[in-house]
């Protein structure tokens, strides 16, 4: 027999695995992988598994990971686009599965993004090299 | 527990079930597991979305798009291009009519949705039916909690009266009032019973939610078990149901598991069992002292109220009978309590209201609005107005007991009320479009003809009555109708309406007596000019050839009995003598050269 404590632990332990689900999504943070062939073939998979993990393990329940197509930027995959609620998105790029965990627990989590993975930086590196 | 990035739901409700939606579950889990996905991807079988029109449904989360008329063939696509790639397969995405090609289309962004307001819908579609850990996720047996721990049998049942939860099986009788009654008698067992007969022609609500959404339905049975003091419930359920019954039954030995039902539930002292049993699809057994009868084994009859069940119901102790839909609703109140219900609706019908839309309609489904939508909104914006540029004739509400709205009275407010001013009833929430094609004395002949079936004969107005009523109705279709036919209809009607046992044999000239009022120029017709309207009743109509025909031999080739002739690219003629009319010539003409007369 389950206790009301026991309940409410298998609300918010299910609530985090089929949130995703829901249809307002006015409060929820994105996190959109970048998963056509390109991003794939640079490793995509392995950072979106990532995000999805670190996610999972911090029992974010406001956060979906999906994927999107190529945006024509080949050459900086594997890429991600961050969304928090009423902010600008910020784009990732050249990442892999460290990386992606560090995004969870800096921007996802803190609200502070990771400016030395953002496609900002990497094209301001590329000039200056 | 696991955690998945994307979860595909698959509508296993009774209708896209049978047009494969299994099948799809399969494939979609071997063509995940094949490319490795099926650590990342899960595929979830749900109740019914509604939008049975599009079936079989699918949709894919986080992004929501919603794909419809899904076949095995498709899914290797789906998968390999959505779920793999993240492409959304446009050529699947459901499309509103008219609309331009766009791509994720959620279930908000759809028309049929955007109208409605889901509560004893809410999780249909949205849960895994056969999991409880999911119910309990959206806030499942939380107003069990709530009412076992915070609220006396009594706050229960203020909250319900003061919500204004009224009946959802057909009569409307406060919900309150009648968990009131039951609270009130003393015995030492009482029972909780759940009507889920559902034998309105075409309505398939309470089936939606026995299917997608059953531990609501347990959830609110021990709710009001608590308030009136029973511990022990039957859920009514016909065999012909059999996803639901087999979600019942799993949903009872879950609950059993997690100690919500069973003794001493979460540990206040509680106690409450439920049972199951199948009823033969009798529709007098939706009658609740049939019902009861029923259940007790014996013959499905209605016997007089009073004593009414609260007082003396299931084995001769109080009973309390609500409706499934009714019940679907309890938890929703418990918790967010009866204001937020009042919200919702109008004064006197509050909260949301279920029709199964069927009949001469685009959308076909299940739709659930807030009561006093009118009519035309559930008919044009969610239901998508009528195939085929036909003109809008009527539409029925209440089933056989209910009666026919013509197309003036299409702003009426949906409410228990206004419903029965013009001559229909809410009843359990079928609703049937009719267009020109339809004649309105076969639509009343069609249900008099179910009653006269389901006439359990006890009574003699309802055995008698309504079958001379349909004797007449027949006349009248064959185009044998007599002056003085209508006047006779009216006086049995009126007779058979007032001298019945139950409300079977009380409602069943109401189809007849609104099709009387509304569209009367019809039946004088068919008396009087020998002639249907509509071009439907088969002894009044002929099908013509006209001048436009080109000779293509097409209805000559279909005729069963050979009764078109003519040579090839002459114009050719029907013999009447011969003709069936079947409608098969008329069918297989490409150039409108046939006409009904
Ligand atoms: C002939 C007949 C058939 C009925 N069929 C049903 C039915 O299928 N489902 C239902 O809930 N109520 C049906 N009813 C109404 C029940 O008698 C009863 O009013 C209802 O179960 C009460 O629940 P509610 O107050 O929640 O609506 C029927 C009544 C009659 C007279």
């Amino acid at each position: 027999m389950k206790s009301i404590a026991e309940l409410e632990e298998i609300r918010k332990r299910t609530l985090q695995r089929i949130n995703l689900r829901r249809e307002d999504k006015e409060s929820e943070v994105r996190v959109v992988v970048g998963m056509a062939t390109c991003g794939i073939a640079a490793g995509a998979r392995p950072v979106m598994m990532a995000f999805v993990d670190e996610i999972g393990r911090r029992h974010l329940s406001q956060v979906t990971v999906s994927q999107t197509g190529c945006i024509g930027m080949c050459r900086l995959e594997p890429m991600a686009d961050v969304f928090l609620p009423g902010e600008e998105k910020v784009t990732y790029v050249n990442l892999d599965a460290d990386k992606a965990r560090r995004i969870v627990a800096e921007h996802v989590v803190n609200g502070r993004p990771v400016t030395e993975y953002t496609i900002g930086n990497a094209e301001n590196n590329k000039q200056q090299a | 527990m696991e955690i998945f990035r994307s979860h595909v739901l698959v509508c296993g409700g009774t209708g896209c079930t049978s047009s494969g939606s299994v099948k799809l579950v399969d494939r979609l889990n071997d063509q995940l597991g094949e490319l490795g996905l099926d650590k990342e991807v899960k595929v979830i079988k749900t109740g019914c979305f509604g939008l049975c029109e599009a079936g079989p449904v699918v949709i894919v989360y986080p992004e929501g798009t919603f794909y419809s008329h899904v076949q095995t063939e498709d899914v290797d696509e789906i998968v390999s291009e959505h779920l793999l790639k993240g492409r959304v397969v446009r050529r699947l995405v459901y499309q509103d009519k008219g609309d331009h090609p766009s791509v994720g289309k959620s279930l908000s962004d759809i028309e049929f949705y955007k109208h409605q307001t889901r509560v004893a819908l809410r999780n249909c579609g949205v849960i895994d039916p056969e999991n409880i850990d999911e119910y309990i996720a959206f806030d499942g047996y939380r107003a069990l909690t709530k009412a076992l721990t915070e609220m006396t049998p009594q706050d229960v049942i203020d909250e319900v009266s003061r919500s204004g939860l009224r009946g959802r099986g057909g009569g409307g009788f406060p919900t309150g009032t009648k968990w009131k009654f039951a609270a009130a008698s003393k015995d030492d067992k009482k029972y909780v019973v759940c009507n889920a007969d559902e034998g309105d022609p075409g309505a398939f609500m309470d089936r939606s939610v026995l299917e997608g959404d059953p531990h609501a339905i347990l959830e609110a049975m021990a709710i009001c078990g608590y308030a009136i003091g029973a511990d022990e419930g039957y859920i009514y359920v016909r065999a012909e149901y059999p996803i639901a019954v087999k979600r019942l039954n799993l949903a009872i030995e879950q609950a059993h598991e997690y100690g919500l039902l069973g003794q001493n539930i979460l540990g206040t002292g509680f106690n409450f069992d439920l049972h199951i049993r199948l009823g033969a699809g009798a529709f007098v057994c939706g009658e609740e002292t049939a019902l009861m009868a029923s259940i007790e084994g014996h013959r499905g009859e209605p016997r007089p109220r009073p004593p009414f069940p609260a007082v003396k119901g299931l084995f001769g102790k109080p009973t309390n009978i609500n409706n499934v839909e009714t019940y679907a609703n309890v938890a929703q109140i418990i918790l967010r309590g009866a204001d937020w219900f009042r919200t919702m609706g109008t004064e006197r019908s509050a909260g949301t209201k279920v029709f199964a839309l069927g009949g001469k309609i685009n959308n076909t489904g299940l739709v659930e609005v807030p009561m006093g939508t009118p009519l035309r909104t559930v008919i044009y914006d969610i239901g998508g107005g009528i195939p085929h540029g036909r003109r809008f004739k009527a539409v029925q509400t209440g089933g056989p007991s209910g009666g026919c709205i013509p197309a003036r009275l299409l702003d009426v407010p949906i409410e228990y009320d206004s419903l029965i001013e013009i001559g229909s009833m809410m009843g359990s929430g079928g609703m049937i479009v009719m267009d020109e094609d339809n004649c309105m004395v076969d639509i009343a002949r069609f249900f008099l003809d179910f009653t006269v079936d389901e006439s359990c004969g006890k009574c003699t107005p309802c055995r008698i009555g309504t079958r001379r009523m349909l004797e007449i109705l027949n006349r009248i279709v064959e185009g044998k109708g007599e002056e003085g036919d209508i006047e006779k209809l009216e006086r049995l009607a009126t007779t058979i309406a007032k001298t019945s046992l139950c409300g079977l044999g009380q409602t069943a000239p109401n189809p007849v007596l609104s099709t009387l009022r509304y569209f009367r120029d019809e039946y004088e017709a068919h008396i009087r000019d020998k002639r249907c309207p509509a071009h439907h009743c088969r002894s009044l109509m002929q099908y013509q050839i006209i001048d436009k025909c080109r000779g293509c031999t097409a209805c000559a080739r279909v005729c069963p009995v050979h009764a078109v002739s003519g040579e090839v690219r002459k114009p050719h003629a029907i013999d009447q003598d011969k003709c069936i009319k079947c409608g098969a010539c008329y069918d297989a003409c490409r150039f409108d050269a046939i006409i009904k007369a």
